[in-house]
């Protein structure tokens, strides 16, 4: 099980935002321009720490929203109402501001072309972040390993990266799937309903098919969902999960 | 050279003893869940916990043999590598000196190992003296399945990756092996106090 990254010691760099993209009322994607990048796998992480004028410093870990083989590296946020550091990343930075951060961190909740598929991806609001930098990398390499994604959002306005995923979702070999758990725009055709074993049942691939699946969200979702997959008999140790906590940004 | 991020202050509690809180971390109320995969459902009348690779035969104990065991209570600040801390946490379980006694090894680590394929590994000196438990109860209830139920390692000094979950053994060896995220970047030892989160911290 031991990964095969070889990895020097993760430093802090300073990071110039390039530019902010405000994804839904409550997400911004930040930009940036680390100076000394080495590159990430779609799944990976990033720390970012703040240092107030006193030195006080806050740190949090955020998925990578870009592909590798993007130009930028990008982070997508959320904003917690409670938190410490996303009310910030998401409200009071500005476009040429330094942002402190080091990584990539983390190898397993990662995709590359060479681990196959099918891919089934299944995400749960803001989950949805670190298996879009999946996707972007799927189409960047012009991959053939057909995909599912399974997008759980509250309404239509908080699904991010949805003309993205609109687009993508347009390629014979991805197929995208939204369900909307608590408001539905008029004549809405897709899902209405929490991810649950048959929900999962009419989207996923079959267990025979042996998909690779990756499941993010909030801890409640992943367990629902890790746990309906298994009873469904996929392998669990083909069910690669991230879990947000309750806090945290 | 840290740069000051413009505008942010920060948010601190000064009920909150920051000489409790590890650099780096931020202390919460909740109770977070990081896994790798599914939370696995072992049956209680399955479930047994062993320690190999001793001198003698592997010593294993039921369930029920471990409720046997001198318990103790144990309330610990907790540090997860994700940033969070938890303070005052308190817990029930055996303590893995009292597992130990009697078992005579030549080695100077361990390996964790869990249902569901989680490994970890420790220096055998960091889980003897009253320094590790096998954890089968949180605040008096039974420990739920998300956070590592029916029983977890606790090694509160090191951040929380150490205290696998769902932990069914313990493998003694002569040499020190990586376990699951040690050998994905996170740091061999992992001491909070010395922010060792990854590799060459």
């Amino acid at each position: 099980m031991a990964g095969t990254a070889v990895l020097g010691r993760l430093s802090w760099q300073v990071a110039t935002v390039v530019e902010l993209v405000d994804e839904t009322a409550r997400t911004r994607s930040v930009v940036l321009d680390p100076p000394a990048w080495p590159g990430q796998r779609a799944g990976q992480h990033v720390d970012v720490r703040l240092t107030a004028e006193d030195g006080y410093q806050a740190q949090r870990s955020y998925s990578i929203a870009s592909a590798p083989e993007d130009e930028h590296l990008v982070l997508t946020v959320e904003r917690l109402d409670d938190g410490e550091v996303s009310p910030y990343l998401v409200g009071e930075l500005h476009a040429g501001d330094e942002l402190e951060l080091r990584g990539p961190v983390g190898g397993y909740f990662v995709w590359e072309e060479s681990l196959g598929g099918p891919l089934l991806l299944v995400a749960g609001g803001s989950g949805v972040v670190p298996l879009r930098a999946m996707l972007r990398h799927h189409r960047a390499v012009g991959s053939e390993v057909p995909v599912r994604m399974l997008y759980s959002a509250r309404s239509l306005e908080d699904v991010i990266y949805r003309d993205e995923l609109t687009r993508l979702a347009g390629s014979d070999v991805v197929d995208v799937h939204f369900t909307l758990t608590r408001a539905r725009p008029d004549g809405w055709q897709g899902y209405a309903r929490r991810v649950d074993r048959k929900l999962l049942e009419e989207v996923a691939w079959a267990p025979s098919a042996r998909p690779l699946v990756y499941v993010c969200g909030p801890t409640s979702f992943v367990e629902a969902a890790a746990e309906a997959l298994v009873e469904l008999g996929h392998e669990p140790g083909m069910i690669r999960t991230e879990r947000f906590g309750a806090t945290g940004g | 050279m840290t740069p000051i991020s413009r505008g942010f202050r920060g948010r601190r509690d000064p009920e909150i003893d920051a000489s409790r809180v590890p650099p780096g971390q931020y202390v919460t109320d909740d109770f977070p869940v990081l896994s790798a995969g599914p939370t696995p459902h072992t049956p209680l009348g399955e479930w047994s916990f062993t320690i190999r690779g001793a001198h003698d035969e592997p010593a294993s104990w039921t369930w029920d043999e471990l409720q046997q065991l001198p318990r103790e209570s144990i309330t610990v600040d907790i540090h997860c590598v994700t940033k969070w801390t938890k303070l005052d946490t308190t817990w029930t379980g055996v303590s893995v000196g009292t597992l130990l006694a009697g078992i005579e090894t030549s080695g100077e680590y361990v390996v964790a190992w869990s249902d569901g394929g989680y490994t970890t590994n420790l220096p055998l000196e960091d889980v003897t003296d009253g320094k590790a438990w096998v954890a089968y109860a949180y605040d008096d209830e039974p420990l739920e399945p998300e956070h590592g139920g029916p029983a977890r390692l606790l090694v509160p000094h090191l951040y929380f990756w150490k205290s696998a979950k769902w932990v069914r053994g313990l493998d003694l060896r002569q040499e020190d092996e990586p376990g699951f995220w040690e050998g994905y970047g996170y740091h061999n030892y992992g001491d909070p106090w010395q922010e060792q989160r990854y590799w060459g911290d």
